[in-house]
């Protein structure tokens, strides 16, 4: 569907990837709503996919109890909902990660403050 | 003999019909749509502006008169507030927190609807119409000041309050309310009635009101009081124009039945979500409580909107798409909207704190079905960690809904431990949404809402910054150069409670040396 105007009613979207220093990237971890929303960073796509869990979440995640316990070899990951397999060893552009796209990942066997999947 | 005098004074009907109806005529000189551009594009069919009920049944110069009376006295009142020092007599420090969220979220409403009603009083050809948007645009021009004079007062002793109208165009949260106005106001004037008088005022505006003002009587806040009894007889003027715009509409065409529909969709959605952050008021910072936002929604949206949805069935008219999402929601939204302000009051201008003990007793009681499940861990664990000096705030800027702009911070219908998430494609990017209902918002006009000014992306565009800052420069913290741009007093308006400036002076004031 369309917006119903009087004139052409057509616009630059406001966040397209030409206005950001790096492309966005959301990034959520299941059953650990003490941090309240997934997050959105701009990351520089030659970073590489393991790089996230090893130098870029601890600063962020790290406040939680279950963040040392994570055994990265046996998270999940999700990308737009769907079960994905990246590669580590590769950029997050080689794992095909685009502007704007989201990820998320479970940790099983963790599952928050006393689990309250908080 | 006496003679016959025909009297010159219009009887009061004649006299209504004069000052109203009589007020319009078809111009001559240029065509009807040319001088009214707005009032046919949306597809709604007009018939007969005549059948159109006027819910006021005032004339400008009996609203002069009325409104004129009403001023004074609710001046009166905040005039001895101020003058008794009415602030000390509130409950605890805490309260002024819920004044903070009005002043900032909420005021600034009062004068977009103001302007909306303005703009709609223009555009429409029917001059009953016209007369009620421009009564409506003046009472909110009036609720702007009164809010504003009522509040300033305690703006002298608090903070969080000094620099409410630059905060509502920058501040991240305070983007929730205001995308929702202008979301309304760039529509045209029905889906503007719809969006304001109907799914606003008429369906939703208890649950705004009646939490603030009776929050506000409980806690010894009598100046917002006497501002809620002031603004009280306007608003139900207000709903009562919702109801009969609807009508009116729905009467006017069978055609109009869809487009109508699809607006309550919208329209009911966006406003649910807005109230989250009063969900969250209601149940978090009045020390002493009223009613859970969760009775408050059982009473007022689950008896009244079912009652209401099943009167509009006549017209063929069902309860919002997002009707069953938002009775589910209601024992989790107070819960998980407090959490963000804790996770982000950082760069939030208002206080946040763990509730008491015997605070979050009462959230468990008032909340069996998910609290102590969901809830209380996590508070109980953030109050560890404080009283180790370890307050949690976090650093790192949230994904925000693209329609509503609040934070990913909601969860699935009926499973509370997963956060939902929704995704469009629209031309050459993705979207992302909290809800399938913000989701369907967008998808049925994209082209709008590619254009949200969400605050997330904007930090990261470099636009929340003061002209003249350079964010290469060795030591750059974009947190602080954002706090700047808000013009917020770091350390004073924003961070915990425990230890706030606020907490200080006024257990000083009254004498408290716990």
């Amino acid at each position: 569907m369309s917006v119903v105007a009087l004139a052409p009613y057509e616009f630059e979207p406001r966040d397209v990837r030409e206005n950001f220093p790096a492309p966005l990237i959301y990034i959520g971890w299941d059953q650990h709503q003490l941090f309240c929303a997934p997050i959105c960073l701009p990351l520089p796509p030659g970073t590489p996919f393991g790089a996230l869990g090893a130098a870029v979440l601890p600063g962020i995640y790290g406040f939680h109890p279950d963040f040392a316990k994570i055994d990265w070899t046996k998270v999940q990951w999700f990308k737009s909902g769907q079960p994905w397999t990246p590669d580590p060893a590769k950029s997050l552009a080689d794992n095909g990660l685009q502007h704007k796209d989201a990820i998320r990942f479970r940790t099983p066997g963790l599952s928050g403050i006393q689990g309250s999947f908080s | 003999m006496d003679t016959r005098v025909t009297s010159k004074k219009l009887g009061l009907k004649e006299r209504y019909a004069a000052m109203t109806r009589g007020l319009g005529w078809e111009t001559t000189y240029q065509p009807m749509d040319k001088v009214f551009p707005y009032d046919k594009y949306e597809g709604i069919k007009i018939h007969d502006w005549d059948k159109w009920q006027d819910p006021f049944r005032l004339t400008m110069e009996a609203y002069w008169k009325y409104q004129g009376e009403k001023e004074k006295k609710l001046y009166a009142v905040i005039e001895a507030f101020a003058q008794n020092n009415g602030q000390l007599g509130v409950t605890d420090a805490r309260y002024i927190n819920a004044l903070k969220i009005f002043i900032q979220g909420v005021t600034p409403l009062e004068y977009y609807a103001h302007r909306g009603f303005a703009h709609v009083g223009r555009q429409f050809t029917g001059e009953g119409a016209r007369v009620a948007a421009q009564m409506q645009s003046v009472d909110e021009l009036r609720h702007y000041q009164t809010e504003t004079h009522a509040i300033s007062h305690y703006n002298k002793h608090f903070n969080g309050m000094h620099h409410s109208n630059h905060w509502f165009d920058r501040v991240w949260y305070l983007s929730v309310p205001k995308s929702f106005f202008e979301d309304a106001c760039t529509g045209g004037p029905f889906e503007f009635l719809t969006a304001v008088s109907f799914s606003f005022e008429y369906v939703l505006t208890n649950l705004l009101f009646v939490p603030f003002m009776s929050g506000a009587a409980n806690n010894g806040d009598m100046s917002t009081v006497t501002f809620g009894f002031s603004a009280q007889s306007d608003e139900s003027r207000h709903m009562t124009l919702g109801i009969e715009c609807i009508k009116f509409l729905l009467e006017q065409d069978p055609d109009n039945v869809p487009i109508v529909q699809r607006w309550i969709d919208k329209w009911f959605w966006r406003g649910y979500r807005l109230l989250s952050i009063v969900a969250m008021m209601q149940d978090y910072m009045l020390p002493k409580r009223v009613m859970s936002w969760k009775e408050a929604w059982e009473m007022y949206a689950e008896e009244s909107g079912g009652a209401l949805f099943k009167d509009l069935a006549r017209y063929g008219i069902r309860e919002p798409a997002g009707w069953k999402q938002a009775c589910e929601g209601k024992a989790h939204i107070s819960h998980q909207t407090w959490n963000a302000f804790y996770n982000y009051n950082a760069a939030a201008p208002i206080h946040t704190w763990v509730p008491s003990d015997e605070e979050l007793n009462w959230l468990s009681e008032k909340y069996p079905e998910s609290f102590d499940q969901y809830y209380r861990p996590r508070l109980e664990h953030f109050r560890e960690q404080q009283q180790a000096g370890n307050r949690f705030y976090s650093k790192t800027l949230p994904m925000l809904c693209n329609t509503c702009q609040i934070p990913m911070i909601f969860t699935e219908e009926g499973d509370a431990s997963q956060i939902c998430y929704r995704e469009s494609d629209y031309k050459a990017y993705k979207y992302h949404f909290c809800s399938d209902h913000c989701k369907s918002i967008f998808d049925h006009e994209p082209e709008k809402y590619v254009q949200s000014w969400l605050p997330v992306h904007q930090v990261y565009q470099g636009n929340c910054f003061k002209p003249g800052t350079d964010p290469t420069a060795e030591g750059f913290d974009p947190l602080m150069a954002v706090l700047d741009f808000y013009e917020m007093n770091v350390g004073r308006d924003n961070f915990d409670f425990e230890g706030s400036e606020d907490q200080k002076n006024f257990a000083a004031w009254k004498g408290d040396t716990k």
